[in-house]
């Protein structure tokens, strides 16, 4: 072990670690699509096993997706566990080592909060384990960031681009917030509050009084348990809509000024440009699960693309404010990450009276 | 003299309390007017698609020949004024078959204890979502052919709706009231409300999920017997 020098393999492990937190959101959104979060009715057991021993032959339908949504979880508890030990061990920045400390403290919250949406049956913190598995997500991949031996060579962003910061961080926070919107209609488990895409029950607008949400519910012939459609619900559909068009927006003018004030290639404008691409694929996505009546694979696949928004403007916002956050310090304040072209310079340059 | 006067209100006295004197008896039937939409096809698991030799649908319009609309669940908006009603000690059974829960739509009274039971062979949830102050949601496990569960609600609801999260497409509804007298059309649309309705004036609703409501006022007195007809329609797309 060295204190010294970065580990590329502590790095990986983390990029590792972070991935599979991406993937554990989409098992835990195929869950949801699937309307399989009650499918087993225990926690932490499952119908009264060890839910590691739990037969396979019992993996039966939304046991299935519920079933494996938990041993996931368990999975990157996992992972979470043994990168915060390693950083705690191997990390010479004591920030860098409370990072990884929280994201632990954060997997075994997650964990207890999916349990007692469970047992608890209660949607409002299904909400909430969405709304933090996101949070999850951006934690851990900053933190596999800031572990990467490449982290102290990128380049700082000048003074007259520092207008690109709130803009990137405001429409990264909207995009938080489009996912939290997201999560409030999936934990209705009322299905599609609006059936058809662009128009709304035929309109610009739809009508949300009483008689009118009494005669959308009477028109759904659903084929799943979901629960009647409310005014609240259609209200929420509608305010997704409408944020997704100031994302997209935000994300093309975010793309598009970085590049003009950083030059094509700062890693800012390069996430920025992989951005647009992602939030495009992400609308598409949303006019798709309508026009699929929900179909839970493009369901969830439209979660696992939030979950990569957010994730690239989240990367764009740390690189953007690293050197404003005091972020630059590198591992040692003489030594140079090993194998990074141009970063002894560089971080001396930066390390500095906060190295 | 004195003994046939006793008898006299003996007799009276267990007329009311049998209910056989003096009742009014309410049945009827719900036509639906129009032509519904055609049900959709539940797509099942493997182990469920095994207990069906042919596709099945939902049910959200069960139409007789002649126009008779099942599963709409009738009942007085009001029970006989000034009576209260213990519940009855019989236990309805909301049963889990080839994954179907059977009946789509039952009645019971507030407190009435009525059973789950799961027939078949395999595993099953049942999840009830009451939305009522006092009614709880439950979601419990029913992994064995055969179990039983015993609930009840203690708040008038309608409808509860039951699901399994285990299998989506299985969904049902139970109407929980503080009097008895309701009751389901069957699959010609017919219903008869307990025979043993003293006279008065009441509201008849006729509530289909998918139909809409539809209510009635009636006047009963001693000993009628009154035919009470409902149309619903087929919800109009704008």
């Amino acid at each position: 072990m060295t204190r010294s020098t970065p580990n590329p393999w502590l790095a990986r492990f983390a990029w590792v670690t972070a991935a599979a937190t991406l993937g554990l959101i989409c098992v835990g959104g195929l869950v949801t699509s699937r309307g399989a979060g009650l499918a087993v009715p225990d926690w932490p057991n499952t119908y009264g096993y060890n839910m590691f021993f739990f037969p396979i032959s019992q993996w039966v339908g939304g046991i299935f997706y519920e079933h494996t949504h938990r041993l996931a979880a368990a999975g990157v508890g996992l992972l979470t566990a043994v990168l915060a030990v390693w950083v705690w061990l191997a990390e010479p920045r004591a920030w860098v080592r409370w990072l990884a400390g929280a994201a632990f403290g954060g997997v075994v919250l997650q964990g207890v909060l999916g349990g007692l949406r469970v047992t608890l049956i209660a949607d409002e913190l299904g909400v909430v384990h969405a709304a933090l598995a996101q949070l999850f997500l951006v934690w851990v991949a900053a933190l596999a960031l800031f572990l990467s031996p490449g982290w102290p060579s990128l380049p700082p962003v000048p003074a007259a681009a520092r207008s690109l910061r709130p803009l990137l961080l405001g429409t990264t926070v909207l995009v938080f917030g489009q996912l939290v919107l997201g999560a409030l209609m999936r934990h209705q488990h009322a299905g599609l509050a609006i059936p058809d895409f662009p128009l709304a029950y035929g309109r610009l607008w739809p009508s949300m009084d009483a008689e009118a949400i009494a005669r959308y519910n009477q028109l759904r012939l659903e084929t799943t348990a979901v629960r009647p459609i409310t005014a609240f619900q259609v209200g929420l559909q509608m305010a997704h809509r409408l944020v997704a068009l100031g994302i997209v927006a935000g994300i093309v003018v975010s793309a598009r000024r970085a590049s003009r004030l950083l030059g094509r290639a700062h890693p800012v404008t390069r996430l920025a440009r992989v951005w647009v691409g992602v939030v495009l694929v992400q609308f598409g996505l949303g006019a798709v699960t309508i026009w699929t009546e929900k179909s839970a694979d493009l369901t969830t696949a439209h979660v696992g693309v939030g979950a990569v928004t957010l994730l690239l403007g989240a990367l764009a916002c740390v690189i953007a404010c690293r050197d404003m956050l005091g972020l630059t310090r590198v591992w040692d304040a003489h030594a140079p990450p090993a194998g990074v072209a141009g970063s002894g310079a560089l971080a001396a340059r930066l390390t500095g009276p906060s190295a | 003299m004195k003994t046939s006067a006793l008898g006299i209100v003996l007799a009276v006295a267990g007329g009311v309390v049998s209910g056989t004197v003096a009742a009014a008896e309410i049945g009827g039937k719900v036509t639906l007017k129009g032509t519904p939409p055609a049900e959709r096809t539940v797509e099942f698991d493997a182990l469920c698609g095994k207990l069906h030799t042919a596709p099945q649908t939902t049910r959200h319009f069960v139409v007789g020949t002649d126009g008779g609309l099942a599963n709409v669940f009738v009942y007085l908006k009001e029970g006989p004024a000034g009576k209260t009603y213990p519940p009855p000690a019989k236990m309805p059974v909301l049963d889990q078959v080839n994954c179907f829960y059977e009946p789509y739509v039952m009645g019971v009274m507030t407190n009435q204890k009525f059973q789950i039971k799961n027939s078949d062979p395999l595993m099953h949830n049942v999840h009830a979502t009451p939305k009522e102050a006092g009614n709880r949601e439950f979601n419990i496990g029913q992994p064995v052919k055969g179990m039983v569960t015993e609930k009840s609600f203690a708040s008038r609801e309608v409808l509860v709706r039951f699901k399994c999260d285990v299998h989506p497409w299985m969904f049902a509804y139970v109407g929980v009231l503080e009097h008895p007298y309701f009751a389901v059309t069957d699959k010609d649309g017919k219903f008869a409300l307990p025979a043993d309705l003293p006279a008065g004036k009441y509201t008849v609703v006729a509530y289909h999920l998918k139909a809409g409501e539809a209510s009635q006022e009636i006047t009963v007195a001693e000993g009628d017997k009154k035919a009470v007809n409902f149309t619903l329609e087929v919800p109009a797309a704008r």
